[in-house]
């Protein structure tokens, strides 16, 4: 207990030291920011503006010996430049910049008194690291939050659902096929289906170089399910390779309506549906 | 709960009301086939638009109720299954094969006529 006291004593005394010399620190700091090549993507006011919220908040956190505002603080921060580029080093590297100008002070500070400098040392090395850390992972966070975002933007963007005439859906899938991707892909087309009133559905499968027995089986299930909503289902532009694998998983044929390309797979879906598309004039 | 049965010129429409016991489904199973011979109906809709879960029995029973309707001369379309519904049954394996489906009861009464327009 007489420790930790002790301890609080010292980051008190520490934080007086840092908020009484907040000018000169802080300059010295966005100095070595900008010597060491950090922040490139940021102009030297913003990164000015940055390094003064960001040396009260580690002030702060020392102080209270609590790292919720900082973390809030690092989320906010990473939230705001983690669209102009900035990389985890450099964020890593400010952050261990800042522990090290202030550590230079306190050896600048104590230098004649080596036994109370020790003391300080061992108080502020912890929380130090701690800010560092949190900072970091904050960041990190962050990053993998975004970097999860846009793999589901991108998942929805790669399952479009169009309609091509009343009634007839086309649907290219282009890609590799998982699992998770296959099993949106049946929503979206199920629910599809039901939106536009379709009767028939063309799923092209020309940009799919290869399939496993799993998502062969779940192309075959889909097709099944659409036809309980009253939809035929045409799939065209199968590989060799698919092909081969809805062959040896035994898919009955009579079941699926396949069609060489997507031509093709569109002109059947208008004979079903009752289309005659004819030309008016000689293209010129 | 029975099943309300709803006659419609030469079409007889079923439509369930939520999710239904065996025994009203065997009840359903025997009045739609009685009332297809008495009413001399062509075609008969299931609709199952407000069913959330389909089991296996409900869906059994769907297809011995087309497949005993067609053995007395007339067409059986299900109407309305859900999208959620529709896979979770493929899953299942419960494809009702060879019964005709439509996605609502407008699509349903459209098939059935055309089938009319052919048997004439």
């Amino acid at each position: 207990m007489a420790k930790r006291d002790e301890s609080s004593e010292l980051l008190r005394e520490l934080v007086a030291h840092l908020r009484q010399n907040r000018t000169q620190l802080r300059e010295e700091w966005v100095g070595s920011i900008s010597e060491t090549r950090l922040l490139t993507a940021m102009t030297k006011e913003e990164i000015f503006a940055e390094a003064t919220s960001v040396y009260d908040s580690y002030v702060e956190a020392l102080e209270t010996e609590t790292f919720e505002a900082l973390q809030a603080y690092a989320r906010n921060l990473s939230e705001r430049i983690i669209p102009r580029g900035v990389e985890t080093h450099e964020v890593v590297g400010i952050v261990l910049l800042l522990r090290d100008v202030l550590a230079r002070s306190l050896f600048a500070k104590y230098q004649t008194d080596f036994k109370k400098l020790n003391r300080i040392l061992d108080a502020y090395e912890p929380a130090a690291n701690r800010i560092a850390n949190t900072v970091a992972v904050g960041f990190v966070q962050e990053r993998e939050r975004v970097i999860r975002q846009q793999q589901e933007a991108i998942r929805e963007l790669s399952t479009p659902v169009l309609q091509v005439r009343e009634r007839l859906l086309i649907l290219p899938i282009i890609g590799v096929i998982d699992p998770q991707r296959a099993r949106q892909l049946t929503e979206q087309l199920l629910r599809g289906i039901r939106t536009n009133r379709a009767k028939v559905v063309v799923i092209d499968i020309t940009g799919v170089a290869a399939m496993d027995v799993t998502v062969a089986n779940h192309l075959v299930q889909t097709v099944e399910a659409s036809r309980l909503l009253g939809a035929t289902v045409i799939v065209t532009g199968l590989s060799p390779e698919i092909a081969q694998t809805l062959v040896t998983i035994g898919v009955d044929l009579g079941k699926m309506n396949t069609v060489g390309d997507l031509q093709g797979g569109i002109e059947q879906a208008e004979r079903l549906l009752g289309y005659k598309v004819m030309a008016l004039a000689e293209p010129n | 709960m029975e099943v309300p049965i709803l006659k419609q010129g030469p079409v007889l429409i079923a439509t369930f009301q939520a999710a239904l016991s065996d025994a009203d489904l065997n009840q359903l199973r025997s009045a739609l086939v009685q009332q297809v011979v008495r009413f001399r109906s062509r075609g008969v809709i299931v609709d199952v638009t407000a069913m959330d879960v389909m089991d296996s029995f409900a869906s059994r029973t769907l297809r011995e109720i087309a497949h005993i309707i067609r053995l007395r001369g007339a067409e059986t379309v299900i109407v309305g299954i859900q999208p959620e519904v529709a896979f979770a049954m493929v899953q299942l394996g419960l494809t009702l094969e060879g019964v005709a489906t439509a996605l609502d009861l407008e699509e349903g009464l459209a098939y059935l006529n055309q089938k009319f327009k052919t048997m004439k």
